[in-house]
């Protein structure tokens, strides 16, 4: 492995530490990779936040994507799974010990192909965790070949058009209720700092698929996940800003043209900017906004949904407050009268 | 008379609510203190296939499977010809009457029959037709007793507790019983020989199916997180754990102890339990053969990464989805190495359900003792059988948590450690825990070639070193894992080597070849991998027939790669039928080992059946 990123002692965040805290070892892949920029976002986003980093688990899959919980966050856990089953890791650390901030990264492969039931799964129960998808249509690891993301149309760097339509994550998500679901781009390192505060701060699963491109194998004329295509096609929804609840500001509301979604700790997501009355809070509404897009060629990104929705699956289990793992033999062991009425019951 | 040791087949359909009826003849019988073993024999299926279900009472409490059964009940016309092919020479026969081909029955002239018109009662003593199917069951427990002299108040109390929740199903339902049994005094004159005799009833006696012993262990042994996913036939170990943890680990204010998920597939449910386990829970999932087939590769994960979780394999024939609802000892050589590569993983068999109990509780301190994914091998017939046990008894063992450092731990160590450093030097390495608040506590957690220190390494070496420290953690393990049972005539130079539900027919087979003359001693390992305790058993003994409850001889097998210098003196004996083994199978192939008549142990129904022949025009 190399060397970790040597990082100057640098200015230091509301928990005390530097910059260099939160990154992790140099970076194995390509040059000019989509994945590399996401990683930088999330140490930015999480050393502004003043994330505790022994309080997160770096969980991912397999691929490309996955290798990257290395490359942050070195003081916390991390644990990369195989492939595809990122979701059932995380679910099972995250319900043991509620402290933890699960922050799960997973690819289109992992998790639009061969995870697509755990994804769906996750979704469904509302885990308490960020999960990333770091979104770039093509198995990179494996050499270039099409992910069930390639969209109709778009070219193999040999030519090949991809013909199968392809899987949208987020409107998945959405169907599926997801409590948060993001649209980012790895070349709006802006926005996608402000998704993964947001998400952070979110109760509940929060998704975001990142367009990511591959510079190796799909960055070509032809393909639709190239930086020059989703620059050209790229329209966020809104400017979204990150309000965190540790630091609240007055914020003046233009009347029409902005929205405020407040999340689980308090903070708050400022919409502005918005072209339509955009309510991330309405399903029927995120989605159409997502398939209008694709008829008129457009990227929608930022914060597509957010409904005011259920509880998340510790929620829902009733849990304890200290984090099960913690549980010891004398809270965990009946007692002898328990086994005797047991046995009794059993005559 | 013969009082007290006959067995009782009877043949239903599925999906009638007959296991009401035939647990209150096993419940009765168990409380009227005579030792009673039922064998649920069911299809996979909901209704309307045939089931047939055998109680064998026996003075000396043997709990295996018998061949033959002495007195049937008929209940299921589509089942008749095989139920008249398997009925014992001079048996005795109550059936239905309204149902039944009389004619074909006539064929056996040799049988004691005994006619009952189970759906003119039925009619005549339910008012709603609806009710009908359910209840008739309810005649031939009547008839049952009243033939047989199931006593009357014992009876009653177990129909009262069966339904408890309404007094007015208890009362129908007693009426129905009446029926039976009035219209055997009426209309029937016993003339068969068998006949239950109430005994003392027992103390300190429970009676207890082997996946709910399993879940009620892993209440008992801490389990804090279950994933699952539904599967025949281990669903009632989920089941059974949730009821217990719901039932005795809530806080008084209703909070939960653990977290229980019914997972999207058993993938997912292995998965959710290595996340679990990595966090520092007591984890688990239960499943069978086709979901243990789907968890392959995270417990091949499990094992090189070096995460606790305890895996429960209730056995089912396969392969694929084989006979779902039929017993085996299937699993043993494709668990023993599961994953690619070099893995090698931890099975314990327990037999009675003491030992489910017990062994689960351990399970879960081997589980974070040795840092790897450990098997629980039980199957249909354990887990799913009723079984007579004494009291399960309180644990006298405390948790065992394993290597697990703390914040004081790592600071101590200049906050550092290395995950996979063998610092003791019994190849078990020190983990951390998620959300350790201290520098250098955080380690990487992967499949890939590791170093000592956790980090990613494609090293050949390092690989090399990292895979043969495992193999030095296996023999730590198989020195300190149950040890096996060895019992029988320490003088006897034939010895009898079987695991988990093998453990009855043994026994009485044993005592079936000690009558002929033949002593035997019997070794029962608890654990894989085997120690010292078993080469010793093998090497004392001239010839050792190792039993298996599947066709390949797996046990065997893996007795011979451990021992392979035993290997002359092993004599495989297999039973491949999905059936509960039973104890004529290993007596009579011992005496024909030994050239001594097996003739009292042959039994004909397990004969070879003639191949069925297609013709082409």
């Amino acid at each position: 492995m190399s060397e970790p990123t040597p990082v100057k002692k640098g200015k230091e965040n509301r928990i005390g530490l530097d910059k260099g805290c939160y990154s992790g070892a140099a970076s194995t892949l390509c040059l000019g990779c989509g994945h590399d920029s996401i990683t930088a976002a999330i140490v930015q986003a999480y050393w502004d936040m003043g994330v505790n980093p022994y309080q997160v688990a770096k969980i991912s899959g397999i691929g490309c994507s996955s290798k990257t919980p290395a490359y942050f966050l070195r003081k916390s856990h991390g644990f990369n799974s195989v492939h595809g089953r990122m979701p059932s890791v995380a679910t099972g650390a995250g319900l043991v010990n509620k402290d933890l901030h699960i922050l799960g990264v997973s690819g289109d492969g992992d998790s639009a192909s061969i995870g697509m039931g755990q994804f769906v799964h996750l979704l469904r129960r509302n885990i308490n965790m960020t999960y990333i998808v770091e979104n770039n249509g093509t198995y990179g690891l494996t050499k270039g070949q099409f992910s069930a993301t390639a969209d109709v149309g778009s070219k193999l760097k040999g030519g090949q058009p991809n013909n199968l339509p392809p899987v949208d994550l987020c409107e998945l998500a959405i169907q599926l209720d997801c409590s948060f679901v993001a649209r980012g781009f790895a070349g709006d390192r802006k926005q996608l700092i402000t998704l993964l505060k947001a998400a952070h701060s979110h109760q509940g699963t929060a998704l975001i698929d990142v367009l990511s491109p591959c510079v190796t194998f799909n960055d070509h004329e032809g393909s639709t996940k190239s930086y020059n295509y989703i620059r050209d096609h790229y329209d966020p929804i809104a400017q979204a800003d990150f309000i965190p609840s540790y630091d609240p500001i007055e914020i003046e509301h233009p009347e029409g043209t902005s929205h405020t979604v407040t999340l689980h700790d308090g903070s708050k997501v400022l919409l502005t900017k918005i072209k339509e009355s955009y309510d991330p809070s309405r399903k029927a509404q995120a989605l159409s906004t997502l398939e209008r897009a694709k008829d008129e060629n457009k990227i929608v990104t930022g914060l597509v949904y957010a409904p005011h929705r259920n509880e998340d699956f510790a929620t829902l289990s009733n849990l304890v407050d200290t984090p099960l793992c913690h549980l010891s033999e004398s809270e965990l062991r009946p007692s002898q009268e328990v086994l005797q009425s047991i046995n009794d019951s059993m005559r | 008379m013969k009082t007290n040791d006959f067995s009782v087949r009877i043949a239903t359909v599925n999906g009638t609510g007959s296991m009401s009826a035939n647990t209150i003849i096993y419940k009765t019988l168990f409380r009227m203190g005579i030792g009673a073993s039922p064998k649920n024999l069911f299809p996979s299926n909901i209704k309307g296939l045939p089931t047939w279900f055998q109680i064998r009472v026996s003075p000396q409490g043997y709990q295996a499977m018998k061949e033959s059964s002495e007195v049937a009940v008929w209940m299921n016309p589509n089942t008749l010809d095989k139920d008249i092919a398997s009925a014992p020479e001079n048996g005795v026969v109550v059936y239905n009457s309204d149902a039944m081909d009389e004619t074909l029955i006539k064929g056996r002239p040799d049988l004691t029959l005994y006619p009952i018109p189970v759906t003119s009662l039925t009619k005549e003593s339910v008012p709603k037709p609806k009710l009908r199917p359910l209840l008739a069951n309810m005649i031939y427990v009547g008839a049952i007793a009243e033939l047989f002299n199931l006593d009357t108040n014992t009876l009653e109390a177990v129909v009262k507790d069966i339904f408890k929740a309404k007094e007015s199903v208890v009362e129908l339902n007693l009426n129905i019983i009446q029926t039976g049994a009035n219209y055997v005094k009426e209309h029937i004159k016993k003339t068969d020989p068998y006949q239950f005799e109430l005994l003392t009833p027992p103390k300190n006696k429970i009676t207890i199916e082997g996946n709910d012993a399993s879940g009620l262990g892993a209440a008992f042994g801490g389990c804090t997180f279950l994933a699952w996913y539904p599967i025949t036939p281990s669903s009632s170990v989920a089941e059974a754990v949730e009821k217990q943890l719901k039932t005795h680990h809530n806080t008084p204010d209703g909070k939960a102890k653990y977290a229980i998920v019914q997972a999207e597939d058993e993938l997912a449910a292995a998965g959710m339990t290595l996340g679990a386990g990595w966090a520092g829970a007591r984890a688990m999932t239960c499943t069978s053969g086709p979901g243990i087939s789907l968890m392959t590769e995270f417990i091949g994960y499990g094992y090189f990464a070096e995460i606790p979780g305890v895996f429960v394999n209730v056995q089912r024939v396969g392969p694929s989805t084989g006979l779902p609802t039929r017993t085996q000892q299937g699993d043993l050589l494709f668990v023993s190495t599961l994953g690619h590569g070099d893995t090698n993983h931890v099975m314990l068999f327990p037999a009675t359900p003491i030992e489910c109990f017990e062994l689960m509780q351990e399970a879960f301190n081997y589980a974070e003792r040795f840092q790897t994914p450990i098997f629980v091998m039980t199957d249909l017939d354990i887990g799913m059988n009723y079984w007579i046990s004494d009291d399960l008894p309180y644990p006298q063992k405390g948790f065992d948590r394993g290597k697990v450092l703390s914040k004081e731990d790592i600071e101590k160590n200049g906050n550092s450690f290395a995950r996979y450093e063998d610092i003791d030097g019994d190849g078990i390495p020190y983990r951390t825990l998620p959300n350790t608040q201290a520098d250098g506590a955080a380690y990487f957690t992967r499949g890939s070639g590791h170093t000592e220190t956790a980090a990613y390494s494609e090293s050949s070496v390092i690989y090399d070193r990292v895979t043969k420290r495992l193999v030095k953690k296996f023999k730590t393990i198989e020195q300190n894992i149950a040890k096996p049972i060895i019992s029988g005539d320490p003088k006897a130079v034939i010895g009898i080597l079987g695991v988990g539900s093998s453990h009855f027919a043994v026994e009485e087979a044993a005592d079936q070849l000690a009558a002929e003359g033949v002593q035997t001693k019997l070794c029962r390992p608890l654990a894989f991998p085997f120690g010292e305790e078993i080469e010793q058993f093998l090497f004392d003994c001239d010839h050792v027939f190792v039993i298996d409850q599947n066709r390949d001889g797996q046990l065997l097998q893996l007795i011979r790669n451990r021992f392979p210098q035993a290997w002359d003196r092993l004599i495989s004996i297999t039973y491949n039928l999905g059936l509960p083994l039973p104890a004529n199978a290993i007596t009579r192939q011992i005496l024909k080992d030994l050239k001594r008549d097996p003739s009292a142990y042959e039994f004909e129904q397990f004969k070879p059946e003639p191949k069925e022949t297609t013709t082409y025009e």
